[in-house]
C-alpha cells in the first residue's frame, strides 16, 4: 500500500509548471505521476519519496490536495505480465478505479499503481494469488 | 410627431405637477388607510397625509425597498380588496421570495396605455404589426407589451421569447414593423437571419422597443446600424407596474417618465437624502395612479439623473437618463435579475461546499453569460474525476433551477479567486455596458 498525492489543478497554462516546481524547491522527488482531466480541471496524481511532507508543502502553497490509498503492484515484466494480473482481478470483482505506470522498477518488475474500489479486499486477494505488491517504504526508497 | 395621448403627455408643467400633486394626496391617504405595513412606517416617521401639502413634501415620506416587498409577500402592500385583484405577476427570479406585482382592472388599463403610449413614441401606430418577444407569463414583459399593442391597435404577433429561427420567419411572414424584447435578443434574431442567409430588404422591420435588460449608447448604434431600424429604449420594473414606466422619444435623449403615473426623485443612495436638480445618483420612484399595490418612494437602486427641461418633441414629461449602473450589486442577465447573495445561499446548500466563488459575466455572441467560478475545497475534492463531475453537474443544475437562468459552473484552485483585504471580488462583469 502507499500513499499518492492528488491535486487539483485548473486548465490554465503554467499551473502544471507551478505545482512541480514547489515540489522541487522543497526537495521532494516524484517516482510516478498520472493526469486525468477533463476540459475544465486537471487532476495530478504523483507517488512522491517523501508523501506527507508534500502533502504539508502543498497546503501551504494553496493547492486543493488529498491523500489517496493506492497499492504498488509488481508486474512481471514480460508480454502478458499485466494482462495476467487484470484477469486475476476480474476474477475476483476487484473495481478499478485508475491505474498507471512507474517510473523506474523492482528488480525484474514493472511497477504498476492501482487505485482500487476497495483496497483491504484487493491487499487480501493479492497475498492469496501470490500478486507481490509493495509495502510503503519500500515504494518511497525506490 | 406622433402622440398617444396629446393632452397629458404635453400638458404644461404647471398643469402636471397639480395633477401630481391631486394624485400624491390621494396615493397617500390610501395607503395610510389601507396598508398597515405603510401606516406603521409614517407612523414611526410621526408623518400623517396631511403633512402632504406640495410635492417637495413627499421627501418626509418613508422609503420602500425590495426589501418590504419580500417581507410583505404576496398580499402585505395589498391597497384593495383581493376580489379587485384581476391580475397577478411576478419577478422572474426563483430563489427565495419572487417580487409581487398585483393589478386592478384600472391598474392594467393605465398601464396598457403606458405602454400604448411608449410604442407610439417609438413610432408605432394602428398600421404597425408588433412582434412581442419578451417572455410571457409570469415576467411582466410579455403580457405588459401585448396589452399595450393591442391598445394601440395595432397587431400584436405574441411569439414570447426563444426559438430564435422562428422569430426570423415570424418576422418575415407576417411583415413585422416593431419588435419589442430586450436589446441582445434583437442583435441575435439578426444574427440568425444572416446565418440562414435571408435578405434584410425582404423584412419590414421599422424600429425596436428593447428592455429588461441595461444597454449602451454603443450598443443602440449597433442595433441601428445592423438592423436599419430605429432602437428605443423602455424602462420598468416588477414592483412598480412592468415596462412602461418610462421611453425614449425619436429624439433619443432621455427617457421620458410617465409623470402622470409617477413621481420621481434622484436620492444620494448612501445617506437618502434628495439630491439637487440635475444630479446623478439613485433613481426612487413614487405611484400616483396604481391602485392595487402603490408604491411610495420606492428605491429602484437604479442610477441615473433626471432632466426635467422640455424636450424638443415637445413633451413636457421628464427625462431619466439612460440606466448604466446600480447602487447595489444586482446584476441583470438575460432579463433576469440575479445577486451574488442568490448564488451564495444556493452553495450553502450543498454539502460540503463552501461559499467561495466568483461570477463572472461576459456578452458572447450578444448573449450574455454568467459563469459561477467556484472554489473546489479539500472537503469536497477527490482524486476520481466522476466524482468531481458530479460536483459540478450539482452546482449547475441547483444555480439553475434556483436562478432560473442556465449558468456555466468551473471549479477552480482556491488561489485563483482574487481577494481584496480579506473579502473576495464577487463579480467581474466584462459587458461593457
Amino acid at each position: 500500500m502507499a500513499k499518492q498525492i492528488s491535486i487539483f489543478l485548473e486548465n490554465k497554462a503554467g499551473r502544471l509548471a507551478h505545482v512541480t516546481r514547489v515540489l522541487g524547491d522543497a526537495g521532494i522527488n516524484i517516482r510516478a505521476l498520472s493526469i486525468a482531466d477533463t476540459s475544465d480541471f486537471g487532476i495530478l496524481r504523483v507517488i512522491v519519496n517523501d508523501p506527507d511532507k508534500a502533502y504539508r508543502i502543498l497546503r501551504e502553497a494553496e493547492f486543493t490536495v488529498s491523500e489517496t490509498e493506492v497499492i504498488a503492484v509488481q508486474v512481471p515484466d514480460s508480454p502478458g505480465g499485466l494482462a495476467s494480473i487484470l484477469e486475476q482481478m476480474s476474477e475476483e470483482n476487484l473495481n478499478i478505479e485508475y491505474l498507471y505506470a512507474f517510473i523506474g522498477s523492482s528488480g525484474s518488475d514493472a511497477l504498476v499503481i492501482f487505485k482500487v474500489e476497495d483496497i483491504e479486499k484487493a491487499r487480501d486477494s493479492f497475498k492469496e494469488r501470490g500478486i507481490k505488491f509493495l509495502e510503503e517504504q519500500d515504494l518511497y526508497r525506490l | 410627431m406622433n402622440y398617444w395621448d396629446r393632452e397629458k403627455e404635453l400638458m404644461p408643467r404647471e398643469e402636471l405637477e397639480k395633477l401630481q400633486l391631486r394624485r400624491l394626496k390621494e396615493t397617500v391617504n390610501r395607503v395610510y388607510t389601507f396598508v398597515p405595513s405603510y401606516r406603521a412606517k409614517m407612523d414611526e416617521l410621526g408623518v400623517k397625509p396631511q403633512d402632504i401639502n406640495c410635492l417637495a413634501d413627499l421627501k418626509y415620506l418613508p422609503f420602500l425597498t425590495k426589501k418590504d416587498f419580500r417581507d410583505n409577500y404576496p398580499f402585505g402592500l395589498l391597497a384593495v380588496p383581493m376580489r379587485d385583484v384581476v391580475r397577478i405577476q411576478s419577478s422572474s427570479g426563483t430563489t427565495g421570495k419572487p417580487t409581487v406585482a398585483l393589478y386592478t382592472k384600472n391598474d392594467i388599463d393605465n398601464w396598457a396605455e403606458m405602454i400604448a403610449r411608449a410604442m407610439t413614441s417609438a413610432g408605432a401606430t394602428r398600421d404597425s404589426v408588433i412582434q412581442v418577444t419578451w417572455g410571457y407569463g409570469l415576467f411582466t414583459g410579455g403580457l405588459g407589451g401585448h396589452y399595450g399593442a393591442e391598445k394601440l391597435g395595432a397587431a400584436v404577433l405574441p411569439a414570447s421569447g426563444g426559438n430564435t429561427k422562428r422569430q426570423v420567419t415570424l418576422m418575415h411572414d407576417y411583415g413585422v414593423t416593431m419588435l419589442g424584447c430586450t436589446p441582445s435578443y434583437a442583435l441575435v434574431i439578426y444574427e440568425e437571419l444572416m446565418k440562414l442567409g435571408m435578405d434584410r430588404s425582404e423584412f419590414k422591420l421599422k424600429s425596436g422597443i428593447f428592455g429588461a435588460e441595461p444597454w449602451s449608447e454603443n450598443m443602440r448604434k449597433e442595433i441601428e446600424s445592423k438592423w436599419e431600424i430605429d432602437a428605443y429604449d423602455i424602462y420598468g420594473m416588477t414592483e412598480l407596474v412592468g415596462p412602461g414606466v418610462a421611453v425614449d422619444c425619436a429624439y433619443k435623449n432621455g427617457l421620458h417618465l410617465a409623470e402622470d403615473h409617477f413621481i420621481a426623485e434622484i436620492i444620494d443612495p448612501d445617506t437618502g437624502e434628495v439630491l439637487p436638480e440635475g444630479s446623478h445618483g439613485e433613481l426612487v420612484i413614487t405611484s400616483l395612479t396604481k391602485e392595487a399595490y402603490p408604491v411610495i418612494r420606492y428605491r429602484t437602486r437604479d442610477l441615473t439623473r433626471i432632466n426635467r427641461e422640455q424636450c424638443d418633441c415637445g413633451r413636457t414629461h421628464a427625462r431619466i437618463e439612460k440606466i448604466l449602473g446600480r447602487s447595489d450589486d444586482m446584476l441583470i442577465i438575460r432579463g433576469v435579475n440575479v445577486f451574488p447573495s442568490m448564488v451564495e445561499s444556493i452553495l450553502l446548500q450543498i454539502p460540503g461546499i463552501e461559499p467561495v466563488y466568483q461570477l463572472i459575466v461576459e456578452r458572447r455572441n450578444n448573449l450574455d453569460r454568467l459563469e459561477v467560478q467556484v472554489e473546489v475545497s479539500e472537503n469536497v475534492f477527490s482524486d476520481e474525476v466522476k466524482r468531481l463531475e458530479e460536483l459540478e453537474g450539482t452546482i449547475t443544475r441547483e444555480l439553475n433551477s434556483g436562478l432560473g437562468i442556465a449558468v456555466k459552473v468551473r471549479l477552480v484552485e482556491p488561489s485563483s479567486i482574487e481577494r481584496s483585504e480579506g473579502k473576495a471580488k464577487r463579480i467581474i462583469d466584462k459587458r461593457n455596458i
